[in-house]
């Protein structure tokens, strides 16, 4: 053990900082209780900011680590930056919550942390065995906090049905993952991809390509692979709903990203055959289902489901171009995502209840003008309208599409986010034109701040975007 | 015949008979005692591969702890098997049929097998002979899969917190020993002295 083993470590810096922090974080609990859960909170923010301040100085050359299990590139220290980034902006959410629920547990933001240390191998994960485990250790810290507000019956039937369903689609995906090695003869991603030679896939590896696929569909939930979300999402407490719409979709769509592009190169057709059908089956769900939902953290369930759909159209292009406009999509929709959430956070009333319907907006724009103008903001962004940032991240995944003569992937796109634009506009309509019957508290400062700065990068956006579009272009270059 | 072959016969004819009396006998305790003796004959299969230290591993793992366990579960839970056997024929087609389901995917699959070109290189790196198992598993463990073990290691620890968040409550009005109270009490505090009128009690 030397310096210069150190040295080769470097690019694991942040996985290991925080792993060590949380260690850290648990014996601060331990010792200290639950009256040391404000200072847990902030030990696990500042952690996530070193942890983020390390990947954003590190230099975004490819190095692969541990025997070929972990590899650095542009594309990861993107996607890294992001989780570590929707992280720790949900965990500054939650804080105001969790001391009004009376829920401060110390566990909470080590569970955080861990989870994001899962996402964070997972985006490295360039063989099968290290894409499991980062699952693993991703999924089983998001079950237990879906269910921390544990006397109550929705947030426990919560964190129950994910972790059925999640325990089964990690079963699928192990299944392929085994069929895939079976067939293949390595886990190695670059292994995989040398003994997958177009036209002579034997059917078994398209087996377990399947089952692959099919598990990682239920983690972005993605059709036919959705039915935990709307669910999960409206009886987990609010900031841990906005945690899971954030961070772990990122990290698990990048898997995806990588699996596709790293391990199967050569087989396309057969992939983008089913990426297809699922983004048109996302895409069309997103939008027709969500026309009926009356709670608004269903109704986000419901938009998130959509937004999986158009993000793995940029996917089915299987390009480098395609791999951009994904990346630029999923930044663009945490950012619209962590808006939404800290403006039903806001959505407590005087007598400190947290309403969470739709009809409960009615009039924000002149009770609580700030707030009420950027959710109208997000909403016209998540709709696709222009000049919104919402629009570009649309624009580049159906760009993507075309150039891939994808057609009429991109014109069922284009329609189905017509009819999204549906239920979107319906909240402006509340915000704006009926009359309000219910008067929140004022906002708690930092909420304030994140809906400012979400608003701020949604409704400025189109004035820079050349810079996010060149890292991106790079970080998804570093793939092919 | 030799020696090894009939061991192998012996260790994998037991284990197939116990395992189908797992299935097959009414007590659950004799099933898990059936389960156990499955156990120990893979173990000696294990052996007879010469991997000696799964072989161990299966036998303090499998039969010290999860068995024992079982064991204490079916005791405790006083769960009677007879009754959820009942009725156990009417599901009898439905089972046959998806077994037979079961079977014809297995024949077709592995019918149609087809190694891929580096598989057999894959494979060909038998165990070293000349150093023990353990130390050869634990040469690629904390070096090649040194990431692996790590993070197997936090999934556990995750697990653990998790287990104790859900779960565990500190009851209110539960009387616990305290000894360092137990230790300090004085004579003072623990003692009082009353003058009884005669006749008239406290």
């Amino acid at each position: 053990m030397n310096g210069q083993f150190f040295a080769d470590l470097a690019p694991a810096l942040p996985e290991m900082l925080l792993a060590g922090g949380a260690l850290l974080m648990v014996l601060v609990g331990a010792i200290g209780g639950d009256r040391s859960s404000g200072l847990i909170n902030v030990l696990a923010a500042i952690l996530l900011l070193a942890a983020g301040a390390a990947l954003v100085t590190a230099s975004p050359e490819t190095k692969v680590l541990f025997n070929g299990a972990f590899t650095w590139d542009a594309y990861a220290r993107f996607l890294k930056v992001l989780v570590i980034g929707g992280a720790l902006i949900a965990l500054i959410m939650s804080f105001d919550y969790l001391r009004h629920e009376k829920l401060q547990r110390f566990e909470y933001a080590i569970l955080v942390v861990l989870s994001t240390t899962g996402m964070l191998i997972m985006i490295s994960a360039s063989d099968l065995i290290a894409l499991y485990l980062g699952f693993e250790l991703q999924s089983l810290a998001l079950y237990v906090i879906a269910a921390i507000h544990r006397d109550n019956l929705r947030s426990t039937e919560a964190g129950l049905k994910y972790f059925v369903l999640g325990a089964l689609s990690s079963g699928m995906l192990l299944y392929g993952c085994s069929l895939i090695y079976g067939y293949a003869g390595t886990i190695s991603f670059a292994g995989i991809a040398q003994s997958v030679q177009a036209g002579n896939a034997p059917t078994g590896l398209i087996f377990g390509l399947v089952f692959l696929f099919a598990g990682l569909a239920f983690k972005v939930s993605a059709v036919p692979f959705h039915m935990w979300t709307p669910d999960v999402y409206e009886g987990a407490p609010t900031p841990v709903t906005a945690f899971f719409a954030a961070a772990p979709k990122v990290a698990a769509m990048s898997v995806f990203v990588r699996v596709a592009i790293d391990a199967f190169p050569n087989i396309l057709d057969q992939w983008r055959q089913i990426i297809v059908f699922i983004s048109i089956a996302s895409m069309m769900l997103g939008a027709f289902a969500a026309i009926g939902q009356s709670n608004i953290k269903r109704l986000l369930a419901y938009s998130s489901i959509g937004n999986v759909g158009y993000i793995l159209v940029g996917l089915s292009a299987g390009t480098s171009n395609g791999v951009q406009s994904v990346l630029i999509y999923l930044t663009v929709y945490v950012i619209m995502t962590l808006g939404c959430f800290a403006v039903v956070l806001c959505m407590r009333t005087k007598d400190g209840r947290l309403v969470e319907n739709v009809d409960d907006l009615a009039g924000l724009a002149r009770t609580q003008p700030l707030m009420g103008f950027v959710m109208a903001m997000m909403m016209f962004s998540l709709a696709g309208i222009p000049p919104l940032a919402g629009f570009f991240a649309k624009f580049y995944v159906f760009l993507a599409a075309i150039e891939a003569q994808l057609y009429w992937l991109a014109v069922i796109g284009v329609v189905t986010s017509v009819v999204g634009a549906f239920y979107y506009l319906r909240i402006v309509k509340i915000i704006y034109f009926d009359e309000a019957t219910i008067e929140f508290q004022r906002m708690p400062f930092e909420l304030k701040a994140i809906i400012a700065l979400t608003g701020a990068f949604v409704l400025f956006y189109f004035i820079f975007p050349a810079p996010m579009v060149a890292v991106a272009g790079a970080a998804a270059n570093s793939l092919f | 015949m030799t020696l090894a072959s009939a061991f192998f016969y012996l260790f994998a004819g037991i284990a197939v008979a116990s395992a189908f009396m797992v299935i097959a006998a009414k007590n659950p305790v004799h099933s898990v005692l059936y389960l156990i003796l499955a156990f120990f004959n893979a173990a000696g299969l294990f052996l007879l591969l010469g991997a000696e230290f799964l072989a161990m591993i299966l036998v303090v793992v499998y039969v010290g702890a999860v068995a024992v366990l079982f064991l204490f579960v079916v005791m405790m839970l006083d769960v009677d098997f007879a009754e959820l056997r009942e009725g156990f024929l009417q599901y009898l087609p439905i089972g046959g049929l998806v077994g037979i389901i079961v079977l014809v995917e297995l024949v077709l699959v592995v019918g149609s097998w087809a190694v891929a070109p580096s598989a057999p290189q894959a494979i060909a790196e038998r165990t070293p002979t000349d150093i023990t198992n353990a130390e050869a598993l634990g040469r690629v463990l904390y070096t090649d899969y040194l990431l692996f073990f790590q993070l197997s290691g936090l999934i556990l620890l995750v697990a653990m917190i998790g287990a104790i968040v859900l779960t565990l409550r500190h009851k209110e009005g539960v009387k616990r020993q305290n000894i360092a109270a137990q230790v300090a009490r004085t004579k003072a505090a623990g003692l009082s002295l009353h003058d009884v009128k005669p006749g008239q009690g406290l």
